[in-house]
Protein backbone atom coordinates (compact mmCIF):
# COMPACT_ATOMS: atom_id res chain seq x y z
CA UNK A 1 0.00 0.00 0.00
CA UNK A 2 2.02 3.35 -1.35
CA UNK A 3 1.76 6.11 1.66
CA UNK A 4 -0.91 8.61 -0.75
CA UNK A 5 -0.21 11.83 1.46
CA UNK A 6 3.40 11.20 1.31
CA UNK A 7 3.09 10.94 -2.70
CA UNK A 8 1.05 13.99 -2.44
CA UNK A 9 3.59 15.55 -0.85
CA UNK A 10 6.22 15.01 -3.38
CA UNK A 11 3.90 15.56 -6.05
CA UNK A 12 3.79 19.40 -4.19
CA UNK A 13 7.44 19.75 -4.05
CA UNK A 14 8.05 18.88 -7.35
CA UNK A 15 5.84 21.18 -8.81
CA UNK A 16 6.46 24.24 -6.46
CA UNK A 17 10.19 23.67 -7.23
CA UNK A 18 9.71 23.57 -10.97
CA UNK A 19 7.75 26.99 -10.22
CA UNK A 20 10.37 28.38 -8.76
CA UNK A 21 12.49 27.60 -12.31
CA UNK A 22 10.25 28.53 -15.01
CA UNK A 23 8.57 31.52 -12.56
CA UNK A 24 10.86 33.76 -14.49
CA UNK A 25 10.60 32.43 -17.96
CA UNK A 26 7.32 32.68 -18.09
CA UNK A 27 7.16 35.96 -16.26
CA UNK A 28 9.97 37.52 -18.22
CA UNK A 29 7.73 37.22 -21.50
CA UNK A 30 6.05 40.33 -20.38
CA UNK A 31 8.31 42.54 -18.37
CA UNK A 32 12.05 44.03 -18.99
CA UNK A 33 13.06 43.58 -15.22
CA UNK A 34 12.04 42.00 -11.39
CA UNK A 35 10.94 44.44 -9.04
CA UNK A 36 13.09 46.05 -7.01
CA UNK A 37 12.11 44.12 -3.68
CA UNK A 38 12.26 40.71 -5.19
CA UNK A 39 15.48 41.43 -6.55
CA UNK A 40 16.16 42.31 -2.95
CA UNK A 41 14.83 39.73 -1.51
CA UNK A 42 16.71 36.67 -4.16
CA UNK A 43 20.02 38.34 -3.21
CA UNK A 44 19.83 38.19 1.60
CA UNK A 45 16.91 35.51 1.30
CA UNK A 46 19.25 32.49 0.50
CA UNK A 47 21.47 33.26 3.58
CA UNK A 48 18.46 33.91 6.00
CA UNK A 49 16.94 30.67 4.73
CA UNK A 50 20.18 28.39 4.88
CA UNK A 51 20.17 29.47 8.64
CA UNK A 52 16.53 28.75 9.09
CA UNK A 53 17.32 25.35 8.12
CA UNK A 54 20.44 24.92 10.43
CA UNK A 55 17.58 25.39 13.00
CA UNK A 56 15.10 23.00 11.46
CA UNK A 57 17.20 20.24 11.99
CA UNK A 58 17.52 20.88 15.36
CA UNK A 59 14.62 21.38 15.80
CA UNK A 60 14.07 18.33 17.97
CA UNK A 61 17.15 18.46 20.01
CA UNK A 62 16.25 18.89 23.87
CA UNK A 63 18.89 21.72 25.52
CA UNK A 64 17.46 21.20 28.79
CA UNK A 65 17.48 18.10 29.44
CA UNK A 66 20.90 16.01 29.43
CA UNK A 67 23.08 15.54 26.95
CA UNK A 68 21.41 19.28 26.42
CA UNK A 69 22.22 19.11 22.74
CA UNK A 70 26.19 18.81 23.18
CA UNK A 71 26.36 16.28 20.35
CA UNK A 72 24.60 17.97 17.94
CA UNK A 73 26.62 21.69 18.79
CA UNK A 74 29.59 19.98 18.70
CA UNK A 75 29.20 18.09 15.29
CA UNK A 76 28.03 21.47 13.74
CA UNK A 77 31.13 23.04 15.09
CA UNK A 78 32.92 20.38 13.98
CA UNK A 79 31.32 20.81 10.29
CA UNK A 80 31.67 25.07 10.32
CA UNK A 81 35.26 24.46 11.77
CA UNK A 82 36.09 21.84 8.51
CA UNK A 83 34.41 23.89 6.30
CA UNK A 84 36.18 27.31 7.54
CA UNK A 85 39.48 25.47 7.18
CA UNK A 86 39.86 23.57 4.18
CA UNK A 87 36.70 24.85 2.62
CA UNK A 88 35.71 21.61 1.25
CA UNK A 89 32.16 20.84 0.89
CA UNK A 90 32.30 17.30 0.83
CA UNK A 91 35.01 16.67 3.61
CA UNK A 92 33.20 18.81 5.88
CA UNK A 93 29.74 17.21 5.39
CA UNK A 94 31.38 13.32 5.73
CA UNK A 95 33.68 14.89 8.64
CA UNK A 96 30.85 16.37 10.71
CA UNK A 97 28.10 13.54 10.11
CA UNK A 98 31.32 10.51 10.88
CA UNK A 99 31.88 13.13 14.01
CA UNK A 100 28.52 13.09 15.25
CA UNK A 101 27.82 9.20 14.04
CA UNK A 102 30.61 8.70 16.46
CA UNK A 103 29.41 10.72 19.32
CA UNK A 104 26.03 9.47 19.09
CA UNK A 105 27.15 5.96 19.28
CA UNK A 106 29.86 5.89 21.83
CA UNK A 107 30.23 9.17 23.76
CA UNK A 108 26.61 10.22 25.02
CA UNK B 1 29.93 16.20 -9.78
CA UNK B 2 31.03 13.70 -7.63
CA UNK B 3 29.74 15.50 -4.55
CA UNK B 4 26.10 15.00 -5.94
CA UNK B 5 26.90 11.51 -6.04
CA UNK B 6 27.51 11.70 -2.24
CA UNK B 7 24.93 13.55 -1.68
CA UNK B 8 22.74 11.82 -3.36
CA UNK B 9 23.81 8.83 -1.43
CA UNK B 10 23.45 10.74 1.67
CA UNK B 11 19.87 11.68 1.13
CA UNK B 12 19.20 8.03 -0.79
CA UNK B 13 20.27 6.08 2.83
CA UNK B 14 18.31 9.35 4.76
CA UNK B 15 15.27 8.35 3.34
CA UNK B 16 14.85 4.35 3.25
CA UNK B 17 15.40 5.13 6.92
CA UNK B 18 12.35 6.85 6.88
CA UNK B 19 10.50 3.92 5.36
CA UNK B 20 10.78 5.06 2.25
CA UNK B 21 12.60 2.72 -0.78
CA UNK B 22 14.73 2.98 -3.55
CA UNK B 23 11.28 3.49 -5.69
CA UNK B 24 10.63 6.57 -3.99
CA UNK B 25 14.31 7.72 -4.07
CA UNK B 26 14.00 7.59 -7.51
CA UNK B 27 10.87 9.30 -8.32
CA UNK B 28 11.96 12.48 -6.06
CA UNK B 29 15.22 12.40 -7.44
CA UNK B 30 14.02 12.53 -11.48
CA UNK B 31 10.75 15.10 -10.54
CA UNK B 32 11.83 17.48 -7.73
CA UNK B 33 15.33 17.96 -8.51
CA UNK B 34 17.03 20.38 -5.91
CA UNK B 35 19.44 18.71 -3.00
CA UNK B 36 18.23 20.94 -0.01
CA UNK B 37 14.17 20.49 -0.67
CA UNK B 38 14.65 16.68 -0.89
CA UNK B 39 16.83 16.48 2.59
CA UNK B 40 13.70 18.59 3.99
CA UNK B 41 10.86 16.71 2.24
CA UNK B 42 12.64 13.35 3.94
CA UNK B 43 11.31 14.69 7.11
CA UNK B 44 8.69 16.43 6.15
CA UNK B 45 7.31 13.09 4.56
CA UNK B 46 8.42 11.42 8.11
CA UNK B 47 6.27 13.38 10.07
CA UNK B 48 3.35 13.91 7.70
CA UNK B 49 3.69 17.11 6.92
CA UNK B 50 0.65 19.40 6.15
CA UNK B 51 0.17 20.27 1.59
CA UNK B 52 0.18 23.53 2.59
CA UNK B 53 3.58 23.69 5.27
CA UNK B 54 5.41 21.49 2.09
CA UNK B 55 4.19 23.74 -0.57
CA UNK B 56 5.56 27.23 1.49
CA UNK B 57 8.76 25.58 2.73
CA UNK B 58 9.56 24.43 -1.03
CA UNK B 59 8.86 27.75 -1.85
CA UNK B 60 10.85 29.23 0.25
CA UNK B 61 14.16 26.84 0.44
CA UNK B 62 13.91 27.38 -3.30
CA UNK B 63 13.52 31.03 -3.52
CA UNK B 64 17.09 30.98 -5.14
CA UNK B 65 16.61 29.35 -7.96
CA UNK B 66 13.86 31.78 -9.57
CA UNK B 67 17.31 33.78 -9.59
CA UNK B 68 19.66 31.03 -11.09
CA UNK B 69 16.86 30.90 -14.47
CA UNK B 70 16.00 34.74 -14.41
CA UNK B 71 20.52 35.22 -14.90
CA UNK B 72 20.48 32.31 -17.46
CA UNK B 73 17.47 33.88 -19.78
CA UNK B 74 19.79 35.29 -22.02
CA UNK B 75 21.82 32.26 -22.00
CA UNK B 76 19.22 30.06 -22.70
CA UNK B 77 17.37 31.96 -25.89
CA UNK B 78 17.42 29.69 -28.40
CA UNK B 79 17.35 26.51 -27.26
CA UNK B 80 14.30 25.72 -28.40
CA UNK B 81 12.81 22.21 -27.25
CA UNK B 82 15.74 21.54 -24.98
CA UNK B 83 14.75 24.92 -23.00
CA UNK B 84 12.12 23.41 -21.00
CA UNK B 85 14.52 20.81 -19.23
CA UNK B 86 17.27 23.72 -19.12
CA UNK B 87 15.36 25.45 -16.68
CA UNK B 88 13.59 22.53 -15.24
CA UNK B 89 17.44 21.61 -14.37
CA UNK B 90 18.56 24.67 -12.53
CA UNK B 91 20.10 23.10 -9.51
CA UNK B 92 22.75 25.09 -7.12
CA UNK B 93 25.33 22.25 -9.07
CA UNK B 94 24.36 22.57 -12.26
CA UNK B 95 24.00 26.79 -11.89
CA UNK B 96 27.67 26.81 -10.32
CA UNK B 97 28.85 24.62 -13.94
CA UNK B 98 26.96 26.66 -16.22
CA UNK B 99 26.73 30.43 -14.97
CA UNK B 100 29.80 31.72 -16.74
CA UNK B 101 29.07 30.93 -19.73
CA UNK B 102 32.21 29.69 -20.38
CA UNK B 103 31.25 26.95 -23.44
CA UNK B 104 34.20 24.56 -25.22
CA UNK B 105 35.57 25.62 -28.12
CA UNK B 106 33.46 24.52 -31.66
CA UNK B 107 30.69 22.77 -29.23
CA UNK B 108 26.99 23.65 -29.84
CA UNK B 109 26.20 25.89 -26.52
CA UNK B 110 22.88 24.64 -26.02
CA UNK B 111 23.57 21.17 -26.70
CA UNK B 112 26.50 21.52 -24.60
CA UNK B 113 24.74 22.90 -21.27
CA UNK B 114 21.67 20.23 -21.98
CA UNK B 115 24.49 17.49 -21.85
CA UNK B 116 26.09 18.96 -18.40
CA UNK B 117 22.24 19.28 -17.08
CA UNK B 118 21.83 15.99 -17.65
CA UNK B 119 24.11 14.54 -16.80
CA UNK B 120 24.39 15.79 -13.41
CA UNK B 121 20.96 14.52 -12.94
CA UNK B 122 22.34 11.11 -14.00
CA UNK B 123 24.73 11.64 -10.97
CA UNK B 124 22.22 12.70 -8.31
CA UNK B 125 19.35 9.92 -10.04
CA UNK B 126 22.30 7.09 -9.50
CA UNK B 127 23.51 8.72 -5.74
CA UNK B 128 19.93 9.13 -4.48
CA UNK B 129 18.42 5.66 -5.70
CA UNK B 130 21.79 4.03 -4.76
CA UNK B 131 21.61 5.04 -0.96
CA UNK B 132 18.09 3.79 -0.78
CA UNK B 133 18.84 0.31 -1.65
CA UNK B 134 22.20 0.57 0.63
CA UNK B 135 20.29 2.10 3.50
CA UNK B 136 18.64 -1.00 4.17
CA UNK B 137 21.30 -3.57 3.79
CA UNK B 138 23.91 -1.43 5.46
CA UNK B 139 25.97 -3.87 7.83
CA UNK B 140 26.92 -0.71 10.59
CA UNK B 141 25.61 1.44 12.93
CA UNK B 142 23.42 4.12 11.39
CA UNK B 143 22.58 5.90 14.53
CA UNK B 144 23.12 9.78 13.58
CA UNK B 145 23.57 9.49 9.93
CA UNK B 146 20.22 11.51 9.88
CA UNK B 147 23.12 14.73 10.51
CA UNK B 148 24.44 14.92 7.03
CA UNK B 149 21.59 17.36 6.10
CA UNK B 150 22.33 19.12 9.61
CA UNK B 151 26.16 19.30 7.95
CA UNK B 152 25.01 20.42 4.59
CA UNK B 153 22.92 23.44 5.57
CA UNK B 154 25.80 23.82 7.75
CA UNK B 155 28.66 24.06 5.39
CA UNK B 156 26.62 26.52 3.20
CA UNK B 157 26.10 28.52 5.63
CA UNK B 158 29.77 29.02 6.65
CA UNK B 159 30.69 29.50 2.50
CA UNK B 160 28.02 32.24 2.21
CA UNK B 161 29.31 33.67 4.98
CA UNK B 162 32.66 33.59 3.77
CA UNK B 163 31.35 35.23 0.88
CA UNK B 164 29.29 37.84 1.72
CA UNK B 165 29.59 41.29 3.64
CA UNK B 166 26.45 41.09 5.25
CA UNK B 167 25.61 38.97 7.75
CA UNK B 168 22.34 40.17 9.03
CA UNK B 169 20.37 38.37 6.99
CA UNK B 170 22.36 34.74 8.19
CA UNK B 171 21.62 36.32 11.55
CA UNK B 172 18.38 37.05 11.14
CA UNK B 173 17.37 33.47 9.63
CA UNK B 174 19.45 31.81 12.93
CA UNK B 175 18.00 34.21 15.76
CA UNK B 176 14.27 34.40 14.21
CA UNK B 177 13.50 30.78 13.79
CA UNK B 178 15.10 29.71 16.85
CA UNK B 179 12.43 32.36 18.60
CA UNK B 180 9.86 30.59 16.50
CA UNK B 181 11.09 27.35 17.87
CA UNK B 182 10.69 28.92 21.64
CA UNK B 183 7.04 30.25 20.83
CA UNK B 184 5.27 28.08 18.83
CA UNK B 185 5.61 23.51 18.49
CA UNK B 186 7.98 21.93 16.51
CA UNK B 187 5.92 21.03 13.56
CA UNK B 188 4.45 24.06 12.61
CA UNK B 189 7.37 26.82 13.75
CA UNK B 190 8.68 26.68 10.32
CA UNK B 191 5.81 29.18 8.90
CA UNK B 192 5.85 31.50 11.29
CA UNK B 193 10.02 31.48 11.25
CA UNK B 194 9.36 32.20 7.45
CA UNK B 195 6.70 35.09 7.98
CA UNK B 196 9.57 36.33 10.27
CA UNK B 197 12.68 36.46 8.17
CA UNK B 198 10.46 38.07 5.15
CA UNK B 199 9.08 40.86 7.37
CA UNK B 200 12.64 41.10 9.14
CA UNK B 201 14.43 41.44 5.82
CA UNK B 202 11.93 44.17 4.22
CA UNK B 203 12.32 46.29 7.61
CA UNK B 204 16.18 46.43 7.06
CA UNK B 205 15.69 46.80 3.44
CA UNK B 206 17.00 50.26 3.92
CA UNK B 207 20.17 49.15 5.73
CA UNK B 208 20.61 46.07 3.19
CA UNK B 209 19.61 47.23 -0.27
CA UNK B 210 22.81 48.93 -1.55
CA UNK B 211 24.74 48.16 -4.55
CA UNK B 212 27.77 46.35 -4.17
CA UNK B 213 30.11 48.88 -5.35
CA UNK B 214 28.61 51.55 -2.86
CA UNK B 215 29.46 49.21 -0.16
CA UNK B 216 33.24 48.14 -1.38
CA UNK B 217 33.74 51.97 -1.40
CA UNK B 218 32.38 51.62 2.49
CA UNK B 219 34.60 49.37 3.59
Amino acid sequence: MIDLHAAALVAVMALCTMLTRFLPFLLMRRRQSLPPAAEYLGRVLPCAIMGMLIVYCLKDVSFLAAPFGLPELLGVALTAGLQLWKRSTLLSILGGTIGYMLLVQLVF
Amino acid sequence: MAGYLVLGLGFGILLSQSGFGAGWALVMCLTIYAGSCQYVGVSLMAGGASLIMTALTTLMVNARHIFYSLSMLDKYRGAGAKAPYLFFSLTDETYSLLCDGAVPRGEDPHLYRFLVSVFDQCYWVAGGTLGALLGSIIPFDTTGIDFSMTALFVTVFVEQWLSSRQHLPALLGLGMTALSRVIFPADVFLIPAMLGITVGLMACRKRLDVPEIEEAADD
